[in-house]
Order: C-alpha cells, then sequence, then structure tokens
C-alpha cells in the first residue's frame, strides 16, 4: 500500500499565537456576558424596587465566601504557572489541586444555595414568583441565567484543569512549553472576573 | 509493509496520509481539505435550500393554494431562511476559499491552528444535523428565520432544534474568526507587510473580527430564547414583564453585522478578479483595504434600521437611519474603484469576469434599495413587502452568492487542477442572470403596490408580477443546474491545467503548485512586491 511520508514541519509552534487565539475567545466571552449585563440594566432600570428586594432574599454570606476562595483561585492558578516556569512540577500540581478544590467547592455552595431558592419557591414559573409579580420573576430569571452560565465555565474550567494537571503529569506541560497551562489561567481569571461583576449587582446592590 | 514516497510534489488531492479514502478527508487538518469538505457541504445544502425556494415561487405562481397550504409555506420560508443564511452564506466564502486561499496568499503552510480548523468543520457538521433533525422531532418549525419573540416560545411548531443548531453553528463560525485573526497577524511570509497583503486576506480579516465580536450576540440569545421556551425565564416574554422588542435588538446586534460577514469576503474575491482579467493593478487599493475596515466596524451601529416600525424613540430613528446612510459610502467606494480598475484595461473576457462584473450591477441595485429602505419615510411604506424581499435577495443572494460563483470558477483551475468547460459555464451564467433578474426585479414592484411578505397567498391584482417572478425563479434554477453541472464534470474530466498561474495573476497563490502540495511551498516564499503590479 502505497503512503506518503509524515508531514511535521506545518505542526509549528507560535506561543504568542497561541494566546493572541486565547483572547480574542475572551473577547468573544465578554461580549456574551455583556449581553447578558445589558439586560440586567434594562430590567433594573424598569423595576428598581423587585430587584433591589431580591436582591436581599439571597444570602450574602454564600457570595461574599464563594467571591473570596473564588479570587483565592486565580492566585493559585497564576502561582502555578511561576512554578512551571521555575521547573518545579510538584509545586505546581499542588497548586493547580487547591485550584481544582476551590472550584469544585465553589459548585458545592451554588447547589446548596440554588437547592435553598428553590426549595423556597423561587424559580421560574414558580407559583411564588407569579405572586410577586413581574420585577421579582425577572430578577430572578436573570439570576439564574447568569449565575447558571457563569457555572457553566467553572465546569469546563473544572475539565480544563483536570486535562492540564494530566498534561503536566505526563510531561507534556514543562518549563519550556506551558501555553496550554497560561491560556487555562487566563480563562479562569475571566471566570474570576465575571463573578466579580455578578456579585455585586446580585447580592450588595441594596 | 507500506511504501512510502516522497510527498514532496504530491497534490493535496492525491496525499495519502495516515488515513484513506473518506477518512483522510474528514480527518484531515490540511486547510485546502477543510476548504473543499466546506464547499461539498454547502451544495448540498444549497441545493436543497433552492428547491425550497423553487417550490415556494410556484406555490406563489396563483393566488390560492396551488401546491400547498399556509403552514407549509410558514415552514418552508423558515427552513429556506435557517439553511441560506446559517449554513450557506454565513460560512460561505471564508469557510471555503477563505481556508483555502488564505495560507496560500499570504505564504503560510496552513492557518495558525488547523486542529481547531477541522473541530470547526465538524461543529459545522452537528449544527447542521441538529437543525434538520427537527424534521424527525416533530415537524419544522414556523417562525422565519428571525425567531422573533414571543412568537418563537409561543408557537406549537418545534422550534427547538433550530434554536438550537443555529446556537451551536456560531461556534463554528467564532472559531473560524479566531483562526482567520491569529493567521493573518501571525503567518504572512516574510516581507508581505500589511500594506502589501491581497485583499481577500484583508475583507477575511475584517470578516473575522466581526466574527469574533458579534456572533456571541446571537449566541446569548438564543440561548435565552431557549430557555425562554424550556422553563419560561421571562427575560422576552411581555406575560411575564419581559420585553419582545429587547430580543429584537439584541438578534440585529449580530444579524446586522452578519449581513457584513456575508458580503465583505465576496468583495474582497470580486477585488481579486478584476484587476486579473483588466490586467491593470486595483484602482486606490489602500481605499478598499480602509473602507473594509470601515464597513466592519460602522456596520456595528445600524442594526436599528430592522426595526423602524417595532416601536422605538424619534432620537433612535434618526440616528440609525443616519448610520445607515453612513454606512453605504464605504460600499460605494468599492463600487468606484472596482469600475475604475476596469476603465481602460485591457479585458480578458472569462467567466470570473462575466459573474464579477455581473456582481457589480446587482450589488448596485440591492445597494440603491437599501436606501429607500434605510430611509426613515419609504421605510414605512414597504416594510416587511416583498420590495425587503427584493432587496435582501440582490445583496445576499446577488451580491455574495455571484461573489462566490465568480470566487469559484477563477480559482477552480488552482482548486482541482483541471480547467471548466468555458461554453458551458458562459451559458449558465447567462441563464441565471437573466433567471435572478427576472425572478427578483417583480419583486420590487409587486413590493411597492403593496405585496405582504410571507404569505403563501395574495390578492388578484398582484398576479401578473407574481407570474413573471415564478418564471424567473425556474429559469435562474436552471442555470444553476448548467453552471453546477458543468463544475462537478469539469472537476473530474475537465481539462487538464498544467501552468502554475492559467490566468496570469499576481497574487502569490499562483506561485504554488496546480493543485497545491499538501504543504504548498518547499520553502516559504519571499514578498517584495505589491500583490497588483502589471507593468
Amino acid at each position: 500500500m502505497e503512503k506518503h511520508e509524515e508531514h511535521t514541519a506545518h505542526v509549528h509552534r507560535d506561543d504568542e499565537g497561541d494566546k493572541l487565539g486565547m483572547w480574542l475567545f475572551i473577547f468573544t466571552e465578554l461580549l456574551l456576558f455583556g449581553m447578558l449585563f445589558l439586560m440586567y440594566a434594562v430590567y433594573r432600570h424598569k423595576n428598581p424596587e423587585a430587584f433591589l428586594l431580591g436582591g436581599e432574599e439571597l444570602d450574602v454570606f454564600i457570595g461574599t465566601f464563594n467571591t473570596v476562595i473564588l479570587l483565592i483561585s486565580s492566585a493559585t492558578v497564576a502561582m502555578s504557572i511561576t512554578a512551571i516556569q521555575r521547573g518545579n512540577k510538584k509545586q505546581a500540581l499542588v497548586l493547580l489541586g487547591i485550584t481544582l478544590f476551590i472550584a469544585v467547592l465553589f459548585l458545592v455552595n451554588k447547589y446548596f444555595e440554588w437547592g435553598a431558592k428553590i426549595e423556597y419557591g423561587f424559580y421560574p414559573g414558580s407559583d411564588l414568583l407569579h405572586e410577586l409579580g413581574h420585577g421579582t420573576t425577572l430578577f430572578f430569571g436573570l439570576y439564574y441565567i447568569m449565575s447558571g452560565i457563569h457555572a457553566l465555565h467553572i465546569l469546563i474550567g473544572i475539565g480544563l484543569f483536570i486535562y492540564v494537571v494530566w498534561q503536566i503529569r505526563r510531561d507534556k506541560i514543562h518549563s519550556t512549553d506551558y501555553v496550554w497551562l497560561e491560556n487555562t489561567g487566563l480563562y479562569w481569571h475571566l471566570v474570576d472576573l465575571i463573578w466579580i461583576f455578578l456579585f455585586p449587582l446580585f447580592y450588595l446592590i441594596h | 509493509m507500506s511504501e512510502t514516497t516522497t510527498a514532496k510534489h504530491v497534490s493535496f488531492l492525491e496525499y495519502k496520509g495516515k488515513y484513506k479514502g473518506i477518512l483522510g478527508w474528514i480527518f484531515s487538518t490540511d486547510h485546502k481539505r477543510v476548504g473543499l469538505l466546506y464547499l461539498y457541504t454547502m451544495l448540498v445544502f444549497f441545493s436543497i435550500a433552492a428547491i425550497l425556494g423553487l417550490l415556494m415561487k410556484i406555490q406563489l405562481i396563483a393566488p390560492g393554494y396551488t401546491i400547498m397550504g399556509p403552514q407549509t409555506y410558514n415552514s418552508m420560508f423558515t427552513v429556506h431562511g435557517i439553511i441560506m443564511i446559517f449554513i450557506i452564506v454565513v460560512p460561505g466564502l471564508p469557510a471555503v476559499f477563505g481556508n483555502f486561499f488564505l495560507p496560500l496568499m499570504i505564504g503560510a503552510k496552513d492557518v495558525a491552528f488547523p486542529r481547531l480548523n477541522l473541530a470547526s468543520w465538524w461543529i459545522y457538521i452537528i449544527g447542521i444535523l441538529v437543525v434538520l433533525s427537527s424534521q424527525f422531532l416533530g415537524g419544522w418549525p414556523d417562525t422565519g428565520w428571525t425567531f422573533y419573540a414571543p412568537y418563537s416560545f409561543r408557537t406549537p411548531a418545534n422550534v427547538l432544534p433550530a434554536l438550537f443548531g443555529a446556537f451551536i453553528l456560531g461556534f463554528s463560525s467564532i472559531l473560524t474568526g479566531i483562526n482567520f485573526v491569529v493567521t493573518i497577524h501571525r503567518m504572512r511570509a516574510p516581507g508581505m507587510t500589511w500594506l502589501k497583503m491581497p485583499l481577500f486576506p484583508w475583507t477575511l480579516y475584517a470578516t473575522a473580527w466581526i466574527q469574533v465580536l458579534a456572533t456571541p450576540v446571537i449566541g446569548i440569545t438564543l440561548l435565552l430564547t431557549v430557555m425562554e421556551r424550556v422553563l419560561g425565564v421571562g427575560v422576552f416574554d411581555p406575560a411575564l414583564g419581559g420585553d419582545p422588542i429587547l430580543y429584537q435588538h439584541l438578534f440585529w446586534i449580530y444579524s446586522h453585522p452578519a449581513v457584513y460577514i456575508m458580503i465583505l469576503p465576496g468583495m474582497g474575491a470580486i477585488s481579486e478578479i478584476l484587476p486579473v482579467f483588466s490586467r491593470k493593478s486595483i484602482y486606490g487599493y489602500k481605499a478598499i483595504v480602509l473602507s473594509s475596515l470601515a464597513i466592519a466596524f460602522v456596520g456595528y451601529f445600524v442594526w436599528g434600521h430592522h426595526m423602524f416600525t417595532s416601536g422605538m424613540s424619534g432620537r433612535a430613528l434618526y440616528a440609525f437611519s443616519f448610520l445607515t446612510f453612513l454606512v453605504a459610502i464605504p460600499s460605494a467606494i468599492k463600487v468606484f474603484n472596482w469600475v475604475a480598475t476596469i476603465h481602460k484595461g485591457s479585458l480578458n473576457l472569462q467567466t470570473p469576469f462575466y459573474w464579477a462584473t455581473s456582481f457589480i450591477f446587482v450589488f448596485m441595485i440591492g445597494g440603491l434599495t437599501g436606501l429607500v429602505l434605510g430611509s426613515l419615510a419609504t421605510n414605512v411604506h414597504v416594510h416587511d413587502t416583498h420590495f425587503v424581499v427584493a432587496h435582501f435577495h440582490f445583496i445576499v443572494f446577488g451580491g455574495t452568492g455571484y461573489a462566490f460563483m465568480a470566487a469559484l470558477h477563477y480559482w477552480f483551475p488552482k482548486m482541482f487542477g483541471r480547467m471548466y468547460d468555458a461554453s458551458w459555464a458562459n451559458i449558465g451564467w447567462a441563464t441565471f442572470f437573466g433567471g435572478f433578474l427576472t425572478l427578483y426585479l417583480p419583486m420590487f414592484a409587486l413590493g411597492l403596490q403593496g405585496m405582504p411578505r410571507r404569505y403563501y397567498d395574495y390578492l388578484p391584482e398582484f398576479h401578473t408580477g407574481n407570474i413573471i417572478s415564478s418564471l424567473g425563479a425556474i429559469l435562474m434554477i436552471a442555470g444553476a443546474l448548467i453552471v453546477i453541472t458543468n463544475l462537478v464534470r469539469s472537476s473530474r474530466h475537465g481539462e487538464k491545467v498544467t501552468g502554475k498561474n492559467p490566468w496570469g495573476g499576481r497574487t502569490l497563490e499562483w506561485e504554488s503548485d496546480t493543485p497545491p502540495t499538501l504543504e504548498n511551498w518547499d520553502e516559504i516564499p519571499k514578498v517584495t512586491e505589491g500583490p497588483y503590479d502589471y507593468k
């Protein structure tokens, strides 16, 4: 059977290009959430009182706790990149382990937070929201959509971290080739940044 | 035991790698094969959607029930629109010719992310399958391709697969956009400065930015509509306090720039073709570059002109109308440049040139009638009539479609190493062009007389115009059939092209082998001259 020789020359390496690609992807994420923030602004403007009351229903303690741990996880990712640059594989793995743990913890908290709200009757289409009127329905509609899509990003982040940890263990990511880790870190900072906006908008503004 | 031969001068069509047969195509990361995968996929779905269009025109050949009832008609224009917009013209030229020729024209061996590129095609296929699954999961949607709220979550018809499929197709578009921006930034051959880059890559660059910055907006909007339909979150539902007009805003914030995703690469292809067949360098290279970027930029701020009758403040209406007139200027600059390029050229009358010049003709009709729609007073009169349908098809089908055919004939010898049959190609073009004008010109008149769009029926006074239009549709489909049959046949049996450069083009892709080898170049070329030096 005739077979042509394998080509490897076009598998070129360009870390700058890879990072540029990631930044472009981050722009798309910003526009996606930007539209949600736009909707939030429109509906808050139309229903100021209901949004005020809605915010008081949310648990500021869980929100604050999640904000703090997410900030810590951003720091641990950044530190793991430094560790890889210095060739300290074990330290990088430990730091990524902490990040992964925090990401899971964030979702666990979210699960209990949502569970409590749903048990109480705050969910789309519930009788309680129907009684409370349009403004509250919209507040909780947006709350579930925005924090839900954010949680989906956390979930994708977990997948990325598992991949990166696996690649570090196989020595595919190391001190001279770590753009995958850097890009995962960029993504994680974005996820963190979006939460930094979601948190005050839903929990704190009174 | 496999025998390894050197692949140095084996064409990409004959290259045998890890996988064989069709697997060697659908798992190939070679940008040229990915481009052709898109081409074949589009050919299949274009045929389906064109048949739907023809059936609609046959329904409209006489008032009342001819071959279908209202619900079938509604489903047909919906599916026709979804396929044509999301599967054909939005990916359109970038996915086919961008993939195939961008690396060749800038002197690269592939795009920046070849695997991501193949993934884009796979995501595209998955999106198509999801869209079409509605056929087997409860019937076709009936909302029109715009999915306007609140009908899209109130209708009993099956809208979810279409919404979700269009959402998935958006990912494919975004990934292609990211890939092209990075490729153009990072992989131009040595010596190819920004202003030595040919115009087709320039328009791909402007398009890619729109894909990156606008597509997420439609993504989230479609996702919200899915959630509205499934969960009833209330954001677009007036019964729950939401605002359906906000849906329209979000929809058009993407879908107007998307019109420029469709047309800009077409303009780029025309700018490549005219100098080659006029034997003259392009007139006003920099003006074309700048006007492409201007279109991409100003195109973001005109979405409101789709909503003049939906309910907006007077001030917003004036602003959107003014900006719409503004965005017409860069397009007009291009038309001027193209005509000036042909002027006093030594014309080589070949099929790509016919398609390109007829592009200018239909594009001008489409563009000028766009201004009729962009002015507030006339818009109220012709809004939601056949005038809009005619204008839209003159731009999207007349513009993008003609540019696509021009590009396909122009690059055909490079892609397949064979020449199309010129006389059949010309007959096909003439039939198509005649059919096209007969089909769409009467629709302007019908619209001005007040015939609304999206109805399967009409008043008797519109009968004459509709008969002419429907006959035009049959003629145009016959033309398309001739063109496509000729190309498909020629790709296998056409006369072999031996030289690298059958048209005498000056851009870089003509310096590669015909058809190109797997890696395009033995050595990355060095660029010293501008792209259109005919002296």
